[in-house]
């Protein structure tokens, strides 16, 4: 049962060659036997996974066709999961159960899927590393002295480590594409409400995206299929039609115009990164795309933009953690949650909100234009996903500024609007390195389409890394 | 830049301690530095984006539709007293 991908297991599974307990209990034992070290997993739902699995073999044994039926997922500790603890990774939380399900969850309970447990991240999404985590930081499956990206840390390194087939994630600023490139697995960060926010723990509500780790493109879209949709009970969430995403993952990219953005290929972008780039911009181009520069000039204002709207946001969101209703005082709160509250409530607070906030609006409002000017001339941009390799951890703990830096490449994304699909693009010295694929609002089945071709041709995703 | 870091702790209802402080003091100020830069971008005319969805004045029925039931909605709550969050007064006499 190693290595296989959800769409493997699901033949597997519809053809009993193994069964969905059987399927959950190899799952459960690896990361009983192996998440000690990678701390991926907050907590793990033995009990419920395992009963779970028992339904999902009689509803097997019945010819359901469910899309997820008897597939063992993780979800990233920022969903809210009826019965079971949910904490942002934050000692505030600690101990608190959602009296209900986040919209995702209830559909991919829906759709027969098997929660496996909850997985750690950085407390309140809140960083690159997974180091603001207040239960101890997620180590790197391909060398557990790195970072394996944050915040979706634990989701990332439990998709890697095989303890799931598939787990959920955020990216406000880049909280899935990172950690998706730094252990060789496809993120999504879908167009922002593509996918229902409801019962996600806020973190910035204009920017954050709902999105998923899984092993394969393919994989992504399967996913894609169950979360995407309007949702009543998210107004941010447009009534555009959801296709059938794995549909079009074959077709042929010949003449699709991709687009090279300049401003990412700057002096401090990690050289092994720029050539396994170089390499995969190669291979589309003797695939019979057109590879044509772009500017998106206002990508050097992009972090400190994001880092007044962000914070904003979040001094906002965090305000109605009181202590009263449920979970723990604010005392409870850990140094990166406290200092992005501050840095919110002093960018609005009386005389400092035009010289920061309105100004940032304004500026994200040429980010975007950057971005509709660039998708006249081409269907897709694309890009290095980080600017360096997975560093170690503790190197950029004491530093916030530096930290921040390492989204510059994605935060834009978040500031725009839209999709982005982070692809294993190969590796270097065992690590590895992942590829950004972006498209307008809404135009995810064209990544699915980009990132297929180049998984089908290179294979990176059969590499798992040694535990 | 120099923010009142005990000033804006007080806005923000947070406690916070005299390392905390000092810490929170410098690492504030090289992050209002770092984005102090955007002030010299020229927005002239420009447009405020607070959100990218396009979508205006969302509505729905005002009909009432099932929701959580008080038990479940007190249940996480440290302190209740006859099914009721109790909290400390605000007001003095």
């Amino acid at each position: 049962m190693k290595n296989l991908t959800l769409k493997s297991a699901k033949e597997k599974l519809i053809k009993k060659e193994i069964s969905a307990k059987e399927l959950t209990k190899f799952y459960l034992e690896r990361i009983k036997k192996l998440d000690k070290e990678i701390n991926s997993f907050n907590i793990v739902c033995e009990k419920e996974a395992l009963e779970q699995a028992e339904k999902a073999d009689k509803l097997l044994s019945e010819k359901q066709d469910l899309p997820l039926l008897g597939i063992p997922i993780a979800i990233k500790d920022l969903f809210s999961t009826k019965g079971v603890q949910t904490t942002a990774s934050s000692n505030v939380l600690k101990g608190y159960i959602p009296p209900y399900d986040a919209t995702v969850i209830q559909k991919l309970k829906d759709a027969g899927a098997i929660i496996l447990g909850k997985t750690n991240c950085d407390a309140w999404a809140h960083g690159s590393s997974g180091e603001n985590s207040d239960f101890g930081p997620t180590k790197n499956p391909w060398d557990q002295t790195r970072t394996p990206g944050g915040s979706s840390s634990g989701s990332a390194s439990a998709v890697t480590a095989d303890f799931a087939l598939a787990s959920t994630g955020t990216d406000t600023g880049g909280s899935i594409r990172l950690p998706a490139s730094f252990t060789n697995t496809v993120g999504l960060k879908p167009t922002y409400g593509r996918v229902s926010r409801y019962g996600v723990i806020a973190m910035a509500s204009s920017l954050d995206s709902i999105g998923h780790f899984t092993k394969t493109v393919e994989d992504s879209a399967l996913f894609l299929n169950i979360t995407a949709g309007k949702d009543q009970m998210d107004a941010t969430t447009p009534d555009v039609p959801v296709p059938d995403y794995t549909k079009s993952l074959n077709q042929d990219i010949k003449g699709l115009r991709i687009g090279v953005p300049k401003e990412f290929f700057i002096d401090g972008l990690d050289l092994k990164i720029r050539q396994a780039i170089k390499n995969a911009l190669k291979f589309y181009e003797e695939e019979g795309a057109e590879i044509i520069e772009v500017s998106l000039p206002n990508t050097e204002h992009a972090i400190a933009t994001y880092y007044i709207i962000q914070p904003a946001e979040v001094s906002s969101n965090l305000a109605r953690y009181d202590g009263i209703r449920y979970g723990n005082s604010r005392e409870s709160f850990g140094a990166e949650a406290k200092r992005r509250i501050m840095l919110g409530t002093f960018t609005l607070s009386v005389g400092y909100y035009d010289a920061y906030y309105k100004k940032a609006m304004r500026i994200r409002t040429l980010i975007k234009q950057d971005y509709e000017k660039v998708f006249e001339k081409v269907d897709a941009i694309v890009a290095p996903v980080s600017p360096s390799m997975p560093w170690k951890l503790g190197e950029k703990i004491n530093d916030p500024l530096t930290m921040y830096l390492s989204d510059i490449f994605t935060v834009t994304g978040n500031l725009a609007g839209i999709p982005g699909l982070s692809v294993p693009a190969g590796f270097s010295e065992g690590l590895p390195i992942g590829m950004q694929i972006s498209g307008p609002q809404f135009s995810e089945e064209l990544l699915f389409r980009l990132g297929h071709k180049f998984e089908i041709n290179h294979d990176f995703y059969t590499k798992q890394p040694e535990l | 830049m120099v923010i009142d870091v005990l000033h804006i702790s007080k806005l923000a209802n947070l406690t916070l301690n005299d390392k905390e402080i000092k810490l929170f003091e410098k690492q504030l100020s090289s992050v209002l530095d770092y984005i102090q830069k955007l002030q010299q971008v020229n927005t002239d005319n420009i447009g405020e984006t607070s959100q990218i969805t396009g979508l205006v004045n969302i509505t729905r029925k005002d009909e009432n539709t099932p929701s959580l039931q008080q038990p479940d909605a007190i249940a996480n709550g440290k302190k209740i007293h006859n099914g009721l969050f109790e909290v400390n007064a605000i007001l003095e006499q």
